[in-house]
Formats: structure tokens, C-alpha cells, sequence
């Protein structure tokens, strides 16, 4: 076993890795090393398409504000208002920052970063929709991945590429380092750290349907679950309205930004219904929810389970000039706005969004929920917010809260690059100041029994089946509504899997070099854990919030439940539930009406 | 429908040398990805089997595969697209010129070290404005094509000069560098021409086109080399 020292390690290498890694390795007097199960440019980072949001006001008068206050109704005013305008106040130097770095952004006539309308996101408080999500075509998380990626080579950042985490190492109450193995070779890697940075990113593989790629299995934030780290807001995912229909790769918000509208089966663009003043703009949330009431009600297109979103040019222009506005778009323009959009329609559906609608439906997308972060990306974990020392977490893995119960489209990577940033600059300077933990003895020791055990498992179930029947369970009992009946029926069901995975789980590879099954096998572990975390959580909120909706009460309830769920693993495997205040600073909770 | 495919294996824990293995999956749908079959075939044949992937919709970059003697994603292969009637075969195999580690994953190492040494960042050591450096559409729209690069090495190990002689910087090297040699706000383009004019640089291009065939992001490929080209012939960028 190889043991390594850097005095800062950052896991996980998309935009919030990468931004940590760049602002970390700034501090000479530190060694900064970041640790990715994936090569950098692969991660999800890299899928985000529509923009990035940032109140620069290139295109029209925009102010961080109402950026903030956006964010805040979007949260169905579950984020805490103090990070938020952190949050918002700094997206306009991030994203100029991003610029210097040689981000190719789209750019208007005069030559400034071009901005487009997204779901939300209002000038003057709700007015009407505003241009604000400055944009790269529709691969503007492409962009900012490689841009990262670009000054970290630029800038001679230590890479541990293909290393997968498996373990957080604590000593002191403090950390000391992670765990890690060297995929291509199986070798276990020590990492003895004084501070470590979780970026991690998503769990979108609980879901059946999901815009998320198979690496998004949560790793990050199911190890620091298992040593003690509570997790907060777990119950809100996002479903994200518009992904391809069966195959839930993501339709950028942007579509509808562009102008892009919702049909149902009668020709109806339903949103209207639904949200009358920014209609087919309306948060995430209430679209998603949309959809599936047209649906249950045998609107569905040939009464089947999914809409279209309708970008034909024609289309457009009749609502543009039905809305007395002067733009009008061609094809010339979609294909220059949203080129990805319509290679992926036309490679995988065979049809062409300028000559045809696109069949989509709701596709699991984010988490608002995560590890529970302050606004200098230090890890807390109790109510009182008290940080465990050493221990840093941004990105979608994290939680601090700025998301709240819904997330506001482009809001991810604002929120990646600012407290990715913060979360840097912080571990660095902790990391100057702070002396070396000692190691445990053995750090390795449980993660090297873990995956022993796995590689012996010589049961009679397959990785994959026990992985699709918790995907199944996910996406029929915890997605975009709920009851208490099937809740409690999907936590039933995940612990019975655990004992499958625990007493008859089945891999076929017994090698060291690449053995993926073994790792898909411990990723499904991960998997697990947070399936139950997010359904117990779940269970417990007993109102409908942002993106958790409960059939069995429809109404968000401010008096009982305006505040964080925290959920926390007893050292016997026992969950438990406490709560947290949410911030409130400018903008008392009020009736949210789009 | 039914599909046999024919996989090049190779576990370097076991086999001396790499070896056809073939999997018969029936009830195939014309529009699945040869990325589907091949997890069938882990998730439900032989967990052994490695590849890698990740978005599964050709963004990442990670499965770039030899599929019918053609360098694609196997997450953009659309089976339809590769057989027709109700059975027939796909083949599959690792990237060539890239030493093979396990199945389909090749060792990229030496790849990515081209990508590094053509300076793939962004430079302007000049103070930056108080808002963002002013760049108009067509300035933006001179270098558009080569940012969709996702660095999947497609391009680059389809090419017949990089086959033969893996010091060649290859396409897709080229491309990273044409980005920023075409961006208006990089101060840095003479560095870059400088290296791609070495014995290794872009003369090593034949023009043969594989590189654009096989770009599963529709980037010019070979029209970027020749600006690049160009560019070194004639002293700089405009």
C-alpha cells in the first residue's frame, strides 16, 4: 500500500474540484493534489447545457439582487437567504473571472457576454422573465470544465486520475486523510491530509429515468454519511421537466428560453394553465408537476407518458408576436443557439426539433440536498453548524443551502464555481495553519475488508439487477410525487436489498487491473445508503415543498416546517432525524405564484 | 431483433493476447446504442468485460471505440445504423495506437501528453478589463468549431500518420491548439505555431480526412489543420 501526503486534497474534478484545485494550489506554501475516479474532462460538469446565471446585465437591466430573490422563490423559500446573496453577489465576478480564464462565451453585437431567459429567473421580482444566463451555444458546462481543466494544466495542478475514493479518514475529531484506489492497477492508495474537499457531485442513478451519467452515484457524500456526517435536505431532488423521452437526457432549459413551448396531446400549451405570467419559464418544480397532471389526466400525447416541447421556428414566432415582441427567430438561429439539442434529438429520436416536437418528459436531475456546508464550503454537523475541522464539501454533493427545495436553473454552476472558489481559497488557508494529524493505525483497513468481501461475493444476484430494482422503487415511490404509503413501502424495500447486497450479491471479476464490476458493486453500497437517507427524509416531511410533493399534504407549511432536515446514521445503521432553521434575511415567506 | 457481438478482449490478468469473444443479445431495438448492448453484456453476461463510459449521450468523451473498423462513441452508435434486417453482426474493439490495458480501455496517457504540450490554455498576461475582454460574434465564431472538442481521441487515433508514428502530436492536439491560436483575446499564438511547426507538429498530417469521419462532434478537423497550416506559413494569424 502506498501512503501519500499533500497538505490539501480535493476529490472529485469537475467545476467545483477544478475551481477548488486552481484557488487551493494558489498558496505556494501548501501541496495541493485532487483525486477523480474519472480522467477530469469527463465529469458531469461538462453535461450542463443552457447557462449560467449571473445578474451582469449585457442584454438588458438586471441587478444580483433579484437574482437573489429569484433564488429564493425557486427554493420555495427553504435556502438560507445570507448564503444565497453570497452566492448571487459573486456570480457576477466568477462568471468575469471565467472570461479572463478564456471562457468562449457566446457574445451580443457589442461584444459582451450574451445572456439568455431561463425558468425563474425575473427581473424585479417577477415582473417578467430577464436575460441572465450568460451562455456558451448550449455546452456552456463543457466550456467551463475545459476552461478549469485548461488553467489547472496551465498552472501544473497534481492530478490522481481513474482514483476512486472509497474511505474518509478521521483522527483527533479531525481529518486526516481519504482512502483511495488506483483503478488501473487495484493498488489502495493512503492520502495523508490535513484537509480534504469533497466535490463529488450528484446521486441521479437512484432514478430510473435521469439526465445523469453512471458515474453520478454519490460516492462523496455516502462516505461521509458512514462516518458520522449528517446529510441535510435529502428529501428535494429535482426533476428536471424536459429530458428525451425514455432515455432522460437532458433538454436544456434553454429551449424554452429561446422560446420553446409545452404541448400536450390537444395542441395546448398547458403552462399557461399553470403559470400565468412566465408560463413555459416557470420554475422546475411546478413544470415538472405540470407535465405529470396532464398526463394523469390523459394528456399525455396519444394519452401516453410524456409532452412535447415545440422549438419549430413558426412556433416560436407566433407566441413571440402573440406576446408583442419584435424578435423573431429562424433556423439558422436555433442551429446556432442550440446545436447539441438537436444532434442528440437527431441522433437518438431520429427527428428534427426545427421541423418537429420533441417528445420529452421528466427526467431526475439534481439534489438540492447534500453534505451540509457554511459559505466557506466547511463541512457542519449538527444544528448549531459546528464544522468538523479539516472537512470541505461544494458543488451538487454539498448543501449550504442556496438551492433550498428547488433549484433554479443555471444556479448549479453558479453555485460550483463560487463556492468551489471559497472553498479553496478556505482549505488552503486552513491547511497553512493546521499540523498534520497523526494517521490511525491501519487507515485502510475497513475500505481493504469492504472490497475483499465484495470480491468474493459469490451470491445469486447480479449488481445490475439489485441496482435497476432500487432505480424502480426510486422512481415509482421517491420522484416528483409522493405518499407516506409508498415511501414506507421504498424504505421497506431498500433495506431488503441492502441484505441481498450484504448475503447474495454476486461479481464476476476477481482481478485487480480495472475491475469495474467490483467497483459498480461498491458504488451500488453508496447507492443504497442514500436511497434510504433520501426516503426516510422523505417520509418525515410531512408537507409539499418545491420539488418534494406529497399527495398527502398538498400544502407547504411554513409553521411547521420552514426549516432543514437533517439526517444522521447511528453508528448501528439506525437513521435519525433533527432539524435546522432556515436563514431568513430580506424576504419573508410568502404565497409563490409564477 | 438479434445482434451478435463481436468484442476484442484482452484481460492482461489472464491472456497472453488479445482474442474475439462473441455475445448473442436478442430482443435489440434498432435505436439502442452499441453502449447498451455492451453494458448488457456486463451487467448480464460477464462482469469482467471493461470499457469506459460515463454520460452515455457523447458528451463526456470516454467511450470512443473502434466500431465496424470505424472509430465512434459507442454511446452515439446506433445499432440501426450498423445492422440491417433482423440480425447481424457489430464488432468492437480498443482505439488503435494506443497500448491496450484491458478490453476496450487503452492507455491514454500518451495521448493527453500531446494534448499538454501544444500550451491548451487560455493566455493574456496583460491585466484584465474591469468587465469582460470585448470580443465580437465573428471574432467568437472564428474558433467555435474546435471548442466542442471533448477529447475522446476518435480524431487522433484513427489517423493513419499517428499509427505510424505515435510522436506525431495527432488531431486532436491540433484542434485544442486552434481554439486559442483563433481566439482573438490570446496573446499566445506564436508559441503554439512554433511547436506545431516542428518535425512532429502539423507537416505530419497527410490530409487523408480520417480525423473529420471519425469527429463524433462534427468539428472540421482537417480544415482546422490546414488553417493551422496556413497560419504557420504565413507567419501568424491575420
Amino acid at each position: 500500500m502506498k501512503t501519500h501526503q499533500f497538505d490539501a486534497l480535493i476529490v472529485g474534478a469537475g467545476g467545483a474540484g477544478l475551481m477548488a484545485a486552481l484557488y487551493a494550489s494558489q498558496e505556494q506554501r501548501i501541496k495541493v493534489a485532487v483525486v477523480s475516479k474519472l480522467y477530469p474532462t469527463r465529469s458531469h460538469t461538462g453535461a450542463a447545457q443552457g447557462g449560467i446565471g449571473a445578474a451582469l446585465g449585457s442584454e438588458e437591466e438586471d441587478r444580483w439582487e433579484w437574482h437573489a430573490f429569484d433564488t429564493v422563490k425557486g427554493s420555495d423559500y427553504l435556502a438560507d437567504q445570507d448564503a444565497v446573496e453570497v452566492m448571487c453577489r459573486e456570480a457576477v465576478d466568477v462568471v468575469l473571472e471565467l472570461e479572463h480564464m478564456g471562457l468562449p462565451f457566446d457574445r451580443t453585437p457589442e461584444g459582451k457576454i450574451a445572456q439568455r431567459r431561463f425558468g425563474g429567473h425575473t427581473r424585479n421580482h417577477g415582473e417578467k422573465p430577464v436575460r441572465r444566463a450568460c451562455h456558451a451555444a448550449d455546452r456552456t458546462g463543457h466550456m467551463i470544465l475545459q476552461t478549469l481543466y485548461q488553467q489547472c494544466i496551465k498552472n501544473q495542478v497534481h492530478f490522481f486520475d481513474e482514483f476512486q475514493v472509497l474511505d474518509l479518514i478521521l483522527s483527533e475529531g479531525r481529518v486526516a486523510g481519504i482512502v483511495a484506489v488506483d483503478i488501473a492497477t487495484g493498488e489502495v492508495h493512503v492520502f495523508h491530509t490535513k484537509a480534504v474537499l469533497f466535490a463529488t457531485g450528484g446521486w441521479g442513478k437512484l432514478w430510473q429515468i435521469t439526465s445523469n451519467a453512471h458515474a453520478c452515484t454519490g460516492d462523496g457524500t455516502a462516505i461521509v454519511f458512514r462516518r458520522g456526517v449528517p446529510l441535510e435536505d435529502m428529501e428535494f431532488f429535482q426533476f428536471h421537466p424536459t429530458g428525451i423521452r425514455g432515455m432522460g437526457i437532458l433538454i436544456t432549459e434553454g429551449v424554452r428560453g429561446e422560446g420553446g413551448v409545452l404541448i400536450n396531446n390537444e395542441g395546448e400549451r398547458f403552462m399557461e394553465r399553470y403559470a400565468p405570467t412566465i408560463k413555459d419559464l416557470a420554475s422546475r418544480d411546478v413544470i415538472s408537476r405540470a407535465i405529470y397532471l396532464e398526463i394523469r389526466d390523459g394528456r399525455g400525447i396519444d394519452g401516453k407518458n410524456y409532452v412535447y416541447l415545440d422549438v419549430r421556428p413558426e412556433t416560436v414566432n407566433k407566441h413571440l408576436a402573440e406576446a408583442g415582441e419584435t424578435r423573431r427567430i429562424d433556423r439558422a438561429y436555433i442551429e446556432s443557439k442550440l446545436p447539441d439539442i438537436l444532434d442528440f434529438c437527431r441522433t437518438y429520436l431520429g427527428i428534427d426539433p426545427v421541423e418537429e416536437p420533441m417528445p420529452i418528459q421528466p427526467t431526475a436531475h439534481y439534489a438540492m440536498g447534500g453534505i451540509p456546508t457554511n459559505v466557506d464550503a466547511e463541512v457542519v454537523i449538527d444544528a448549531q453548524k459546528t464544522p468538523l475541522p479539516g472537512l470541505y464539501a461544494a458543488g451538487e454533493c454539498a448543501c449550504v443551502s442556496v438551492h433550498g427545495a428547488n433549484r433554479l436553473g443555471t444556479n448549479s454552476l453558479v453555485d460550483l464555481v463560487v463556492f468551489g472558489r471559497r472553498g479553496g481559497r478556505a482549505m488552503a488557508e486552513y491547511a497553512r495553519n493546521a499540523e498534520f494529524p497523526p494517521l490511525p493505525e491501519n487507515p485502510a483497513a475497513e475500505a481493504l475488508a469492504e472490497l475483499e468481501q465484495l470480491r468474493n461475493a459469490d451470491g445469486g444476484t447480479r449488481v445490475a439487477e439489485l441496482r435497476e430494482a432500487m432505480q424502480d422503487m426510486m422512481m415509482t415511490c421517491v420522484g416528483v410525487f409522493r405518499d407516506a404509503a409508498c415511501i414506507d413501502s421504498a424504505i421497506e424495500k431498500v433495506r431488503e436489498l441492502r441484505a441481498i447486497y450484504d448475503t447474495d450479491l454476486h461479481v464476476d471479476d476477481q482481478g485487480k487491473v480495472f475491475n469495474q464490476d467490483l467497483l459498480d458493486a461498491w458504488e451500488l453500497g453508496r447507492m443504497l445508503d442514500l436511497a434510504e437517507a433520501t426516503a426516510v427524509s422523505a417520509l418525515c416531511r410531512e408537507e409539499s415543498r418545491g420539488a418534494h410533493s406529497r399527495e398527502d399534504f398538498p400544502k407547504r407549511d411554513d409553521a411547521n416546517w420552514l426549516k432543514h432536515t437533517l439526517v444522521f446514521r447511528k453508528p448501528d445503521g439506525r437513521l435519525e432525524i433533527d432539524f435546522r432553521p432556515v436563514v431568513i434575511t430580506n424576504y419573508q415567506p410568502k404565497e409563490r405564484v409564477y | 431483433m438479434k445482434v451478435t457481438l463481436r468484442i476484442r478482449r484482452f484481460n492482461p490478468e489472464h491472456d497472453a493476447r488479445p482474442y474475439w469473444a462473441e455475445y448473442i443479445i436478442k430482443d435489440v431495438a434498432p435505436t439502442d446504442r452499441v453502449l447498451d448492448l455492451l453494458h448488457h453484456v456486463k451487467w448480464y453476461i460477464d462482469g469482467t468485460l471493461a470499457l469506459r463510459r460515463s454520460c452515455a449521450h457523447g458528451i463526456c468523451g470516454s467511450d470512443a471505440m473502434r466500431i465496424n473498423n470505424l472509430n465512434q462513441l459507442a454511446c452515439k452508435a446506433l445499432v440501426k445504423d450498423l445492422v440491417k434486417g433482423d440480425h447481424g453482426t457489430i464488432q468492437v474493439e480498443p482505439i488503435l495506437g494506443l497500448r491496450v490495458i484491458k478490453d476496450l480501455i487503452v492507455d491514454m496517457e500518451p495521448f493527453f501528453e500531446h494534448y499538454r504540450s501544444v500550451m491548451p490554455f487560455f493566455v493574456n498576461d496583460n491585466p484584465p478589463p474591469d468587465g469582460e475582454f470585448l470580443q465580437t460574434p465573428e471574432q467568437r465564431a472564428r474558433f467555435d468549431d474546435t471548442t466542442k472538442c471533448i477529447l475522446c481521441a476518435a480524431c487522433t487515433t484513427s489517423c493513419p500518420s499517428f499509427w505510424a508514428n505515435g510522436t506525431y502530436v495527432g488531431p486532436a492536439a491540433i484542434v485544442q491548439a486552434h481554439r486559442f491560436i483563433f481566439d482573438s483575446r490570446d496573446t499566445a499564438a506564436q508559441e503554439r505555431l512554433a511547436v506545431l511547426s516542428q518535425e512532429d507538429g502539423v507537416w505530419r498530417c497527410r490530409t487523408i480526412f480520417n480525423c473529420t469521419t471519425a469527429c463524433p462532434r462534427d468539428i472540421e478537423v482537417t480544415k482546422a489543420i490546414a488553417e493551422v497550416k496556413n497560419a504557420i506559413n504565413r507567419g501568424g494569424v491575420d
